[in-house]
């Protein structure tokens, strides 16, 4: 099957006669926009002499590919190279399994050209373990421009000036929030409202340094009362909705806006809709300051101890790397490039905007990694405070009692 | 004379051995995959395992963790109220399809392949189906209110103390009828002549049933009630499809729970300690019940 897969993917692509080389990448980017950023970089691999063994797991968050990655590690069968997120790659480093690009990465100047943020989850211990694609922001809100016209409202820059429009959209016939109700979709929904409510440094704090006093704090129970009123501008139906379906409310314009990572603008693209024109990225409001939170996407290198294998998988991180391959791959993935020294003119405006925030926040120090998508905490702790965080978002709990019960289900697993 | 004897004794040497040699790579592999890896499982259920399995003995500790989770209480509570109400449901809808199927009517070729066929669908297709029909939005609240019964509500699927009852609902819609087919073999082996004696004796309908039918039937409740229960032990695929588990967190049953942790949270050992609980559950539900079955059988 394998072979199969080689031979065809060297017939459809023509390269020369035959090459020896390839490289197997395990992923589970299956939707459209997804297949056809990793396609930029099959085809830079692929012109550069090595064929592309495709290895697919479907499954939205990654988890069938991370059992399936368990199962190849245990047979002693791991693939050149597997996407994943944030502790995991961390976690796989220090069980001593991924290999590292560093003379590769000494060569091309990675050190100068990607952010702190990005290194904090690709350069583990000094190595260069994994070579990131993009950078995706989640805390962002989707409006849609149609929405806010029909109420004659300007876009929200304070959490008192959201919360006050809700009873207006309501009036109007507009729902205020398209939310999907799945506990992953609250969990990034709790870290926006953290970051913006909370601030860069709280965030730290609670949820990376995951501190007791903090998280039981009078700041935490001000991002719960947030959470409480963005409970309130929910429909009925909301429960168990797909999150590109609650982005589908907000391009038809019966709901005005969506907390969602800026994935969601693919959906917003590919419905024809232009940014500015039919609707809005802008971040959550921000009450203590600009914070910006990341979440990096990467392709780790599983240690090989097969020259070509080693050669194949440098010639991957250098494709992925390429500044050519980073735009074409972001446009279709809708994120942000890895690197913040390259010119970012052909992409749109939501894009410009959000490589530049990153920047400077990045400067500051208040980018802040995800929560959600298991970086600032390991995935024990997320699962236990998504437990928590969804269990709050859907019941009457108050802000105080929410606050503790995540503290609570945090301290569980210590 | 010498050749002969040892041709006889070749072959009814190989007549012995063909079934043995021909059972033993399944049951090689049974004992494998099945009871290797339950043992196994009980063995990793006392290690610190994380992400992969570690051999690191840590005592109880992974047990204790359990017990102290919410998340684990809510499963355990879900698993209680769903195994009870569709192991009695699905009983006493199938065993009154089975009657009333019984009476020797009309078409019952017909009827009976239509009240199996929910059976041949698979688990994902069924919740699939009825998250749909039971979607406030789309199912039959909004087709009542579009036909004009306006007051009509129908949103337990959304409602997090009603959505486990939604999963009951689906899955006695999926097994009844299989239920049904079952009770039917156990009535169609019933001896006539006895139910001919009580009648000319004087027993109404429905002591007929209640007195002899039934009590008859026993050796259908055994296989029902087996096969329900360790179906609604291991129903995973139905709560994934039909709603995720939500809403929050309402619906989990242990099977997603120990899923989640093995696989999705690194809790190996937590993950493993669930489901050797789930084991001895079932072990213990299923022991005492077989015991007295087979025995007063023999």
């Amino acid at each position: 099957m394998r072979y199969l897969s080689i031979t065809a993917l060297l017939l459809a692509t023509a390269s020369p006669a035959f090459a020896e080389k390839s490289v197997e990448v395990m992923h589970f980017w299956t939707s459209g926009g997804e297949a056809a950023a990793l396609g930029a970089v099959r085809d830079k691999v692929v012109a550069d002499g090595v064929a592309w063994v495709d290895a697919p797991v479907a499954g939205g968050g990654g988890d069938a590919a991370k059992t399936a990655l368990q199962t190849r590690i245990a047979s002693g069968n791991p693939p050149a190279a597997m996407l994943m997120l944030g502790q995991n790659i961390i976690d796989w480093a220090n069980e001593g399994l991924l290999g590292n690009v560093d003379a590769l990465a000494a060569t091309q100047g990675w050190d100068a050209a990607l952010p702190q943020a990005v290194k904090d989850f690709t350069k583990i211990g000094g190595h260069y373990v994994s070579v990131p694609t993009n950078v995706h922001r989640t805390d962002m809100i989707w409006a849609s421009k149609a929405a806010f016209d029909k109420i004659g409202a300007a876009y929200p820059t304070t959490w008192e000036e959201l919360n006050a429009l809700a009873s207006r959209f309501v009036e109007a016939g507009i729902i205020p929030l398209a939310h999907g109700g799945q506990a992953w979709q609250e969990a990034y929904m709790f870290e926006a409202v953290a970051a913006g409510v909370g601030g860069a440094e709280f965030y730290r704090k609670a949820l990376i340094e995951l501190d007791d006093a903090t998280l039981r704090g009078a700041e935490m129970v001000a991002v719960f009362d947030q959470m409480a009123a963005l409970r309130g501008m929910v429909d009925k139906n909301f429960s168990g909705r797909d999150w590109n379906l609650a982005s589908a409310m907000v391009i038809k314009g019966e709901a005005a806006m969506q907390i969602m990572g800026d994935w969601a603008k693919g959906e917003f693209t590919n419905a024809g809709k232009q940014p500015g024109a039919d609707f809005a990225c802008i971040p959550v409001p921000k009450t203590k300051g600009d914070s910006f939170v990341y979440l990096v996407n990467s392709l780790s290198l599983f240690t090989q101890t097969d020259p070509d294998l080693i050669a194949s998988q440098e010639v991957l991180a250098s494709a992925i790397m390429d500044p050519g391959v980073q735009i074409a791959f972001n446009q279709a993935k809708g994120a942000i490039p890895a690197r913040t020294d390259i010119d970012l003119s052909a992409m749109d405006a939501c894009a410009q905007e959000t490589s530049a925030s990153l920047g400077s926040n990045d400067a500051a120090g208040t980018a802040v990694p995800t929560f959600a998508g298991t970086h600032a905490a390991n995935a024990a702790v997320v699962g236990a405070a998504t437990d928590a965080i969804t269990g709050f978002f859907n019941s009457e709990m108050t802000a105080a009692e929410g606050a503790t019960s995540l503290a609570d289900a945090i301290a569980a697993t210590k | 004379m010498a050749y002969q004897s040892t041709g006889v004794d070749f072959r009814t040497r190989l007549q012995d051995w063909i079934p043995k040699l021909v059972l033993s790579p399944s049951l090689a592999a049974m004992l494998i995959f099945v009871y290797g890896f339950i043992v196994f499982t009980f063995y990793l259920s006392f290690t610190g395992s994380k992400m992969l399995p570690s051999f690191d003995l840590v005592g109880f500790e992974n047990y204790a963790k359990l017990w102290n989770l919410s998340a684990w209480w809510v499963a355990v509570v879900n698993l209680m109220i769903f195994a009870s109400l569709y192991i009695t449901i699905c009983t006493a809808i199938g065993l009154t399809l089975a009657i009333l199927l019984d009476q020797k009517i009309r078409g019952e070729g017909v009827l009976r392949p239509i009240y199996l066929y929910p059976m041949a669908l698979s688990f994902i297709v069924t919740g699939t189906a009825w998250k749909w029909i039971m979607d406030p939005g789309i199912g039959i609240e909004n087709s009542m209110h579009l036909w004009g019964w306006t007051s009509f509500q129908f949103n337990w699927i959304k409602d997090r103390d009603m959505a486990i009852y939604t999963v009951v609902i689906a899955a006695v819609w999926q097994t009844s009828g299989f239920v049904m087919a079952m009770f039917l073999a156990g009535l169609r082996g019933i001896d006539n002549e006895i139910l001919k004696a009580a009648q000319i004796d004087g027993a109404s309908n429905f002591s007929l049933y209640r007195r002899i039918v039934i009590p008859m039937l026993r050796p259908a409740f055994l296989s029902a009630f087996v096969i329900l229960a360790h179906l609604a032990v291991k129903s995973y695929d139905l709560i994934i499809a039909l709603t995720g588990g939500g809403p929050g967190r309402a619906t989990e049953l242990p099977a997603t729970f120990m899923y989640s942790y093995t696989f999705t949270r690194n809790s190996m050992g937590i993950g493993a300690a669930s489901a050797v609980i789930m084991l001895m559950t079932i072990a213990a539900i299923m022991t005492p019940y077989l015991y007295a079955e087979l025995k007063e059988k023999s």
